[in-house]
């Protein structure tokens, strides 16, 4: 800002007032999302040229008001107010004028410079409102400039305007409203001795700190006590003055008396033809019509279900696609690298560790893409507010909000789902106790890497009964993600449910621009800052799985039991057991029994040194308080792994039971395995199921809670919280199967 | 004119604010919303579980929580 022709120019303005829109608009591709430090509120950052300047702008989140009750409101308030931006462009909704002029109204207060862009004036006029905005210009004493975001019509004006703005550079001339004869004397009072004192106005002018003071804002209260504690405390009595009178006068709040006013300012300043309406206020508009359909008793939820189901195909059956050519990559990768390096592990570390790790996280990147295009189109179009709408009834009785039914289908809702989506997907709620409650309880559903899991052991011990199975899991996720949500928000996020208060914004077609642009910035931001993380932690599981090894006194018993095979074989078999040559007709039978005898050794040992590991001595351990689950040293090795990524389980389950390492889809010998293993029953198997439905989210799902919620407690928390869980769960199923006598 | 709680009302009455009794966050939303005493406004419809009520307010629409609307009273035209 302190380079000749650079500008801080901040965008404020409502919700669905076209903001972001214009910013897209303005900015194309030159922007970049971050968060506020410390916090998850997102921070869009681009730059643009104008009249021969360069501009930096800031999106600031989009609020109704300027108070301190949300972290939206905060942001955008310290922003203005810390960052001094020299213009900010308030965008307004032309067709929504009188309650998107009260932000405008709170700008003046603070006495910022602004120039007000009146957004979809196309909008308006369709809806037949006329408004005489060189009039309301006057009136306001502000640039006011007509914008249509989403065609880009008007940008360049605007951008011109607010750099004369910029370049003018006028000192911060905050409006002076009357707020009626109870408020007026003392405000004018309070701000006398809060100039006289120099209390705040290093950043704040004095006659909005006064009105803060009286509107009981916490943060400036907080903040004034640090600054000037008596003063402090004598501009609290004031307030508390004013508050008694209007109690005992009026039955009001000060607070309530200041936004009527702010109210009547704007009434006042589109009074004599400034807005023209040509309908009547309750003439039904194309969205309205819409709405009688989509938000009917009947038609309403079953059309929404068709919806969520459709956004739940996209995002899991089309990116199934690049999904694959992902894991073709990694795996050709994996098969380069294997055929370079020497056994050892180096090898292992390349191929287990980095690569595996690596294709882990980009592995997640088409589903998070596919999933942030159908939410940006739903919440784009409108209709994402709609079924906040119709869902809060039942979502708000376990103390969430009706948004959080999006993070729940894509978690796993509908099975198959993935909770790193789902967890992301909490971005769309505002209500900051029941969001944390929603991404803490998401990974609950049965997500896509569950599945064959519980696949395998369904076929093991329950094949008759295969659908009947999974739909009962189905149902069981969602009636203890709920009742654990109730319970969360009942102990540690206790608290009353915040405001509902949703607008539902008129039905819009998206801009593809906005669209991509929305996806790619967070699904670049998930690569950035989870990414890493998950790779750091996906190394060290490694680490867990192949270290200490096996003692080399092992490990020669290991090498002596092949020699003995080897010289067991007869003399035309034991070429082909050596190298890799294809064996002729005549001895394929035996090469074959061989060669078998052979690989059973290495499972072997490759159990050997599983149980040998960090995780499998964690798993030995373990063994003696996850015998009254049911489990065994093997399974929890599993368990331990199943942290790293869920669908290891299997793989690792395989190598417990010496089985080999079985690829993806090849659950069957495991499967066989465990149906005649006598140490299993049903029961157990039911167990381990409800076990890996509830235990540890995966560390990209863990890693993603703590990139979310902006604090590792809750990574940790959930960590712990959920295994817990999952014990108690588990543990009432397997003694109380044993008491019925079912195992 | 008879004086009602908003909860009260049935799909396509209309009302004008004749009082906001919270105080706090929940009345500072509802009024950052536009819900000031002597603002027209009509019941737009309710949510298929009877709640939240959609009403239509300064030409756009709000949605709130029927125990959000138990604290705004509204002036009726007459009983429906």
């Amino acid at each position: 800002m302190s380079d000749p022709g650079e500008y801080l120019i901040a965008l404020a303005g409502n919700p669905n007032c076209g903001k972001t829109t214009l910013f897209n608009a303005i900015t194309g591709a030159h922007q970049h999302v971050g968060n506020y430090p410390g916090i998850t509120v997102e921070k869009k950052l681009g730059y643009c040229q104008a009249k021969g300047n360069r501009l930096q702008l800031v999106d600031l989140p989009g609020t109704y008001s300027l108070t301190a009750y949300s972290l939206e409101e905060l942001v955008a308030r310290d922003f203005l107010v810390k960052d001094r931006p020299r213009t900010v462009i308030n965008i307004v909704d032309a067709s929504n004028l009188e309650r998107n002029l009260y932000l405008t109204v709170q700008l003046l207060e603070l006495g910022i410079p602004i120039l007000v862009a009146l957004n979809m004036v196309d909008m308006a006029t369709s809806r037949g409102i006329d408004i005489n905005w060189e009039e309301l210009g006057r009136r306001l004493q502000v640039p006011i400039l007509p914008t249509v975001a989403r065609t880009g019509k008007g940008k360049e004006e605007l951008l011109d305007a607010a750099v004369d703005l910029a370049v003018e550079n006028p000192s911060w001339k905050p409006l002076h409203i009357s707020y009626g004869p109870d408020i007026d004397p003392v405000l004018d009072r309070m701000e006398r001795e809060i100039t006289a004192a120099n209390f705040l106005t290093e950043f704040l002018p004095a006659r909005w700190t006064a009105l803060k003071y009286l509107e009981a804002d916490e943060e400036v209260i907080r903040n004034g006590k640090e600054t000037d504690f008596r003063l402090s405390l004598r501009l609290e009595q004031y307030a508390e003055e004013v508050t008694q009178h209007l109690q005992q006068t009026l039955d009001s709040y000060p607070e309530a008396i200041i936004a009527d006013h702010r109210y009547g300012f704007i009434s006042a300043l589109l009074r004599e033809g400034v807005v023209k309406h040509a309908h009547k206020a309750d003439r039904l508009f194309l969205s309205d019509q819409i709405d009688r359909v989509l938000t009917n008793r009947f038609f309403g939820p079953v059309i929404m279900l068709l919806i969520l189901y459709v956004v739940y195909t996209f995002t899991f059956r089309y990116s199934k696609v690049p999904v694959g050519w992902m894991e073709a990559g990694f795996s050709a990768l994996g098969g380069f690298a294997d055929s370079m390096l020497s056994e050892g592990p180096l090898k292992s570390l390349v191929i287990s560790g980095v690569i595996d790790g690596v294709g882990g996280v980009l592995g997640f990147v088409p589903l998070i893409v596919f999933m942030f295009l159908a939410i940006a189109f739903l919440e784009d179009t409108g209709y994402l507010a709609r079924v906040a709408y119709m869902l809060d009834r039942v979502f708000r009785t376990f103390g969430l909000h009706g948004s959080s039914v999006m993070a729940y289908i894509i978690s796993g809702g509908i099975a198959g789902g993935c909770a790193v989506p789902g967890v992301l997907a909490t971005r769309t709620l505002r209500s900051p106790r029941e969001r944390l409650a929603t991404l803490l309880t998401a990974p609950f559903m049965n997500c896509g890497a569950k599945l064959p899991v519980f696949a395998m052991l369904i076929a093991a011990f329950f094949s008759a009964r295969e659908a009947q199975v999974m739909f009962l899991l189905t149902i069981l996720s969602w009636i203890i993600a709920l009742l654990m949500a109730k319970l969360i928000r009942s102990t540690i996020l206790r608290g009353p449910s915040t405001p509902f208060l949703l607008e539902l914004p008129p039905y819009r077609l998206p801009t593809f621009k906005g669209l991509l642009i929305h996806t790619w910035e967070r699904t670049w931001q998930y690569i950035r800052k989870a990414g890493t993380t998950i790779l750091a932690i996906s190394i060290l599981f490694w680490a867990m799985m192949s270290f200490p090894g096996l003692p080399e006194v092992d490990r020669a018993i290991y090498e002596q039991e092949r020699a003995s095979i080897l010289a067991e074989a007869p003399g035309d078999v034991r070429p082909y057991l050596e190298g890799a040559g294809t064996p002729a007709d005549s001895v394929k039978r035996e090469v074959e029994t061989y060669r078998e005898r052979m690989r059973e050794v290495d499972f072997e040992q490759a159990q050997a040194a599983l149980r040998n590991s960090i995780a499998g001595r964690m798993g030995t351990g373990l063994a003696r308080v996850t015998q009254f689950l049911g489990f065994d040293w093997r399974t929890n090795v599993a368990l331990v792994s199943g942290f790293a990524a869920k669908e290891i389980i299997i793989s690792t389950m395989g190598t417990a039971y010496s089985l080999g390492h079985s690829k993806r889809g090849e659950e069957i010998p495991l499967s066989e395995r465990l149906s005649k293993d006598p140490s299993w029953n049903p029961l157990k198997a039911f167990s381990l199921i409800v076990f890996i439905m509830l235990y540890a989210p995966c560390l990209a799902t863990i890693t993603c809670i703590i990139k979310e919620s902006g604090a590792w407690k809750w990574g940790l928390f959930s960590l712990s919280f959920n295994t817990v869980a999952a014990s108690i769960a588990s543990l009432v199923v397997y003694q109380g199967g044993r008491w019925l006598g079912l195992g | 004119m008879p004086i009602i709680p908003l909860r009260n009302m049935t799909k396509g009455q209309k009302g004008i604010i004749h009082r906001v009794k919270a105080s706090g966050e929940l009345g500072r939303r509802i009024r950052d919303m536009g819900l000031i005493a002597g603002t027209p406004f009509q019941v737009r419809g309710r949510a298929p579980l009877q709640d939240p009520v959609a009403i239509r307010i300064r030409n756009f629409t709000l949605t709130l929580r029927n125990n959000e609307s138990d604290f705004i009273e509204v002036e009726v035209d007459e009983d429906i």
